[in-house]
């Protein structure tokens, strides 16, 4: 479904100071696969998502969607094999714009766009039954600008608009960190229901190793722009948060130590 | 004598209505502070004046007139997107370029139209005075507008203004929207200066000057007074903005200040405009009254 092969990313200030956000990543993913991506600040999760989704250009290697060399193409290029989630709610939908709106946008996901009005009655009752799923009344309340929504509620819409036109490849970049506790359980569970129901194949970073172990069937761990572990079930099964930890002793020789990762 | 001048202003109203639909287009929607419109606007009017006063159809030189504003508008697009020079600075490059294109066209700096057929003099022929004309435009692209921005094109245009992150992972190329956006904008901006030249009866080469700031007068004073949410009112706020904005400006004369002064006033409501939010929050804090509730852009 997936196949990056020696992906290498530096970024540059200009001044000759120089980062490698992503070093020699290989990654197979097949198609179901839902991959936890973990690690510490800078390890290079974030960037792995972004080059994936063409928001950066790759310094070396190749990324291949579908059997599709997408290495080279522009970020709205590839949005049609592509939904996304963000840590913040406010990135994944036009504030100004309504919700049926935003929703008609992410259905025509890369189509060609036409002079044909923009949503139809037709749409408007995909769109109702779509919502009501969700159960928190945004069905009644599809001509109200997305601005006027709490930040769950923009969340589980944005989860609506990357899925909805049943993309080869879902990127959720720690897409509950910015929630409160509640609203974040309420949309990890959306995300798996949502996931489940449609068979996607989904990449996740997260800094929660107990939800990383929880979620999906393979986790990776990366450090210093490297996946430096690739755990796969059913090894990965009987995995403790514990273990975890000794494992990436284990490669890199020291504590994986970060105030963002969450060793509950 | 009063209502003479009271349908003058009504017409000014109207006629500039047309350049502010354009800043709409660019400050609202976009959220690009485009000054081509200083440009774009005498471009305009250079160019239909060009052709009625060589004898060319005021028609066929008010069409000219709005395909030469879609390519200042393109040429801004152009600097913006593709070779990444500010926005802003962009329409300022073009609008400077523009000033001597706009005298290459005219070929000096004014070009009387006094006794020359133009599109005002012809529908005056026939009984329709030019408020019913510059009325009947102004609704008609004012519908067309609204049309325009809740088609598919439409949507990708608003979402560019709005969040480019999340429309480009829809698959959308912003740098067309935009240029889609900036030329149809200065299209708009254009036309406006064609009528503008017809109505007065001649083009100047200075006649651009402020003519954003007085675009952005009308956006802006049409948002405060039309709070109606949805896109058919934001747009006709716009033309009431122009209405009022020309109102204010025919009662400032009226009190006796010199024309010259007119960009100075308009500076200063724009100013005053602008900084309304902070102007009411610290009036509010003063009051001890409850912070306003943050605006949601409108659409």
């Amino acid at each position: 479904m997936l196949r990056i092969s020696q992906l290498r990313k530096v970024f540059s200030n200009g001044s000759g100071v120089e980062m490698t956000a992503l070093d020699n990543v290989n990654l197979d993913v097949r198609p179901g696969d839902f991959i936890t991506i973990i690690g510490s600040n800078g390890a290079g999760k974030s960037t792995l998502l972004n080059v994936i989704a063409g928001v950066y250009e790759v310094d070396e290697g190749e990324i291949w969607i579908d059997g599709e060399n997408v290495t080279n193409q522009p970020e709205y290029r590839r949005a049609h094999l592509i939904g996304r989630v963000f840590q913040d709610p406010m990135i994944g939908t036009a504030a100004s714009m309504t919700i049926e709106e935003n929703l008609a946008m992410a259905m025509k996901r890369a189509k060609r766009l036409r002079l044909v009005p923009g949503v139809t009655a037709k749409d408007r009752a995909r769109f109702r039954e779509l919502l009501a799923v969700l159960g928190l009344g945004l069905e009644n309340r599809l001509q109200e600008p997305v601005g006027l929504l709490s930040g769950g509620q923009r969340q589980a819409l944005t989860l609506l608009m990357a899925t909805i036109s049943n993309p080869k490849l879902l990127l959720l970049d720690e897409h509950t960190a910015a929630l409160d506790p509640k609203t974040a359980e309420m949309i990890c569970q959306l995300t798996k229901r949502i996931v489940e129901n449609r068979e996607l194949t989904v990449l996740m970073v997260t800094h929660d190793l107990k939800q990383a172990l929880e979620l999906g069937n393979r986790t990776i761990m990366m450090d210093q722009g490297q996946i430096i572990l690739d755990l796969q079930d059913p090894e990965r099964a009987d995995m403790t948060v514990d273990e975890l930890l000794d494992q990436f002793e284990a490669v890199r020789g020291k504590r994986l130590l970060d105030d963002r990762v969450l060793l509950v | 004598m009063l209502l003479s001048a009271l349908i003058g202003t009504l017409e000014q109203g109207l006629v500039y209505g047309i350049m502010a639909l354009g800043v709409y287009i660019t400050y609202r929607i976009l959220h690009f502070a485009d000054l081509t419109v200083d440009g774009s606007f005498p471009l305009g009017a250079a160019v239909a004046a060009r052709v009625i006063a060589y004898g060319g159809s005021p028609l066929l030189g008010t069409i000219l007139a709005v395909i030469a504003g879609m390519f200042a508008g393109l040429t801004t697009g152009f600097l913006n997107t593709k070779l990444k020079i500010s926005g802003l600075l962009s329409g300022i490059l073009t609008m400077t370029a523009l000033y001597s294109v706009n005298l290459r066209i005219m070929g000096r700096a004014n070009i009387p139209l006094l006794r020359k057929p133009t599109l005002v003099s012809w529908f005056g022929e026939r009984g329709m005075a030019p408020w019913v004309l510059f009325l009947v435009t102004l609704a008609v692209l004012k519908m067309l507008l609204d049309v325009f921005l809740r088609t598919e094109i439409g949507f990708a245009i608003r979402a560019t203004g709005d969040n480019e992150q999340m429309i480009r992972s829809c698959g959308v190329n912003t740098d067309s929207m935009k240029l889609i956006g900036l030329s149809l904008a200065n299209c708009l901006v254009a036309l406006s200066g064609a009528l503008v030249a017809q109505y007065q009866g001649f083009a100047d080469v200075g006649m651009g000057v402020g003519t954003v700031v007085a675009g952005l007068a009308s956006v802006i004073a049409g948002q405060a007074l039309v709070r109606v949410p949805g896109l058919g009112w934001s747009t006709t706020g716009v033309i009431i903005g122009s209405l009022i904005y020309r109102g204010a400006i025919f009662a400032a004369l009226r009190l006796g200040l010199a024309p010259t002064d007119l960009k100075l006033i308009t500076a200063v409501l724009v100013v005053l405009a602008l900084s309304g939010s902070v102007w009411s929050s610290s009036l509010a804090k003063l009051g001890g009254g409850k912070r306003r509730a943050t605006n949601i852009p409108a659409a």
